[in-house]
């Protein structure tokens, strides 16, 4: 009965958290835009702006709710639904506090000792694409569609690394529940944080599920350059608003994810240890997750103002050409370090080479593909200069 | 102006080096820009209702029509504003002056100026030769029909007796006394009306009475 009690407090406070976080991100993520603009941002609703996700609440649900006569109404319906409902379940596994220790009314995952908690994730995030992909489709409109259409793609293409860079912690840790992930690392102290042991991975998994959550800057399904909106352009009111907490729950996901999966969860030395009991360790150990994961999410706000959106085929390059043999290779580091059971220092320095390497290939491989067009080039570059020399000759 | 070859400055794509294949080099120094903006945070925007725009001494809003120093319009109603303007904004009805303003033939019976026709390009103001239309800092003009944006000659002395006192509107006149506004030979030099750069042309023509720049009267040898 306690458990059923519990169990519903958990998803009460997840289910209500959630949107409200989601929505004072946003407001954090737009005052963050204005200061790296030198702007002021949103100052009018409240003071600085506090009650601006309020007023934006309210105004998305007074909004007027257009369908349009030419949309699949069903599928149209149901795609913000699902996008909202994949990326809320995937955070049923996620602990999002010290597990081990919290108090008896409360319990820091919603489905505990679920031993596929990885692949769960992945496998619900991943349907995340339908929601895009059937908005897209059920909006019958060409943009609509060629936004879902690089959704899909990239989702499926990042997918790939995401999987991959994974599977090395899950290799190295013995199983994929990510309490006992947390845990471990918890043990083995602060040099025992994955990061140490597979920064490649940390790398791959962080850029790919940025890549996953079409977050910036790999948010080409939603440029409003080419497509106007994206796959939602023919979406408003709050249909529009249950797509962007679904993308922004699944910011929160990604975070909570690389902050367990590579950071050691609520574990760090000196306050949060796995040996300390003090009271009210849980309180201080869920402090010290929520600060991992809040550094996570502005370094995503950061990285969304900082690097430039990518072209569409440089997306795919970086996906297939340079994440997914990399990913692979460090699984198979991983395999040769476990079965010759050789030290987490092999797996650091064979990261790094292997990050080496694939510069230097990289470099090489741009450098080739410049000469081979350089001729080309050059003379196209000439032309222009004998054209207008010839012209302005005669002015003399 | 169409480039010449020598000013166009071709450049090679710069090769990309190892740091900057492997994308991380450039994202952590393109973190710290984005970071040292959030961390000192100055913002450049000027929050309007609130805080005032610094506008610049050349600012040209809305008119106003100065008055001489016996409170009467000092337009001469010579049409040259109106002649001059792009936009033709500006009407005006002539009438003999009264008795006993003996310095002028004509005054404006009626000036009217269309704001919402104007282009604000400042030509009335150089045009006028007794410097009796000038544009204000004004900037903020509204109204709730057109014809409240129909300015008539007491609306725009209005404009004056509300802006000659604001610094950044000073009269600009130097010529003293209204006087004939075709005396050119017995007028002092003065400053053109408008901010003008000293190399400019008009800053160093040397007619009396129009325009002296900063610069040294010159004689243009135009061939």
């Amino acid at each position: 009965m306690t458990e059923i009690l519990v169990t519903l407090l958990t998803v009460l406070v997840v289910v209500g958290a959630i949107p409200g976080v989601c929505n004072y991100l946003i407001l954090l993520e737009r005052k963050m835009a204005a200061w790296m603009q030198d702007r002021v941002g949103p100052n009018r609703v409240g003071p600085w702006g506090l009650l601006q996700p309020l007023a934006d609440g309210i105004k998305l649900l007074l909004k007027e709710e257009v369908i349009p006569g030419h949309v699949d109404r069903a599928l149209y319906i149901m795609a913000p639904m699902i996008s909202v409902f994949t990326t809320m379940l995937a955070l049923a596994v996620v602990p999002f506090g010290p597990v081990e220790d919290a108090p008896w009314w409360l319990r820091f995952i919603i489905a505990p000792n679920i031993d596929i908690g990885l692949v769960f994730i992945f496998a619900i995030t991943s349907l995340a694409v339908y929601g895009i992909i059937l908005g897209g489709w059920a909006s019958n409109s060409k943009y609509s569609a060629l936004g879902a259409l690089r959704a899909s793609a990239q989702v499926v293409s990042y997918e790939i690394p995401l999987g991959m860079s994974v599977l090395g912690i899950a290799l190295m840790s013995g199983t994929l529940n990510l309490e006992q992930i947390q845990s471990q690392q918890a043990a083995a102290g602060l040099l025992g944080w994955n990061i140490w042991i597979q920064p490649l991975a940390c790398l791959i998994f962080f850029t790919s599920s940025l890549a996953e959550a079409n977050r910036l800057p790999f948010d080409l399904a939603e440029c409003e350059q080419e497509l106007v909106g994206g796959w939602h352009t023919e979406y408003s009111a709050l249909k529009w608003a249950l797509f962007f907490l679904g993308e922004y729950t699944h910011v929160i996901t990604i975070s909570f994810l690389t902050s367990i999966l590579f950071f050691g969860g609520w574990h760090f030395p000196g306050i949060a240890t796995a040996e300390s009991t003090y009271m009210f360790a849980w309180l201080v150990k869920l402090m010290v997750l929520m600060t991992k994961v809040f550094m996570c999410i502005i370094l995503i706000m950061l990285l969304r103002w900082t690097i430039p959106r990518f072209r569409f085929d440089q997306l795919m390059e970086l996906a297939w050409k340079i994440m997914i043999p990399l990913s692979l290779f460090n699984v198979v580091l991983v395999m040769i370090c476990r079965h010759f059971e050789l030290s987490n220092v092999w797996l650091l320095t064979g990261s790094v080479t292997m990050f080496c390497v694939w510069g230097i290939v990289s470099t090489n491989m741009r450098r080739s593909e410049l000469q081979a067009k350089s001729p080309g080039y050059r003379m196209a570059a000439a032309a222009p200069v004998a054209a207008t020399s010839a012209a302005s000759g005669g002015h003399h | 102006m169409s480039e010449s070859s020598k000013q166009v400055k071709w450049v090679e794509e710069p090769e990309l080096g190892f740091w900057e294949a492997t994308f991380v080099p450039a994202i952590i120094q393109g973190l710290k820009t984005t970071l040292n903006h959030v961390i000192s945070h100055k913002a450049v925007t000027e929050e309007y209702p609130e805080v005032k725009p610094d506008l610049p001494l050349h600012y040209r809003g809305v008119h106003r029509l100065n008055r001489d120093e016996k409170d009467r319009v000092k337009c001469v109603a010579c049409m040259l504003c109106a002649t001059a303007c792009p936009a033709r904004c500006i009407t005006i009805e002539a009438a003999p002056a009264p008795k006993d303003w003996p310095d002028r033939d004509k005054f404006p019976k009626s000036f009217v100026l269309d704001e919402l026709r104007c282009i604000y390009c400042g030509m009335c103001e150089e045009a006028c030769p007794v410097d009796a239309i000038e544009l204000t800092h004004i900037y903020d003009l509204t109204g709730e029909n057109r014809d409240d944006l129909m300015y008539d000659r007491e609306k725009l002395l209005g404009v004056y007796d509300e802006t000659k006192d604001n610094p950044r509107d000073p009269v600009r006149t130097k010529r003293g006394k209204l006087g004939a506004a075709a005396d050119f030979q017995g007028l002092p030099t003065l400053g053109p009306a408008t901010d003008v750069a000293g190399n400019d042309r008009s800053a160093r023509t040397g007619t009396s009475g129009v325009i002296a720049g900063s610069g040294a009267p010159a004689k243009e040898n135009r061939s």
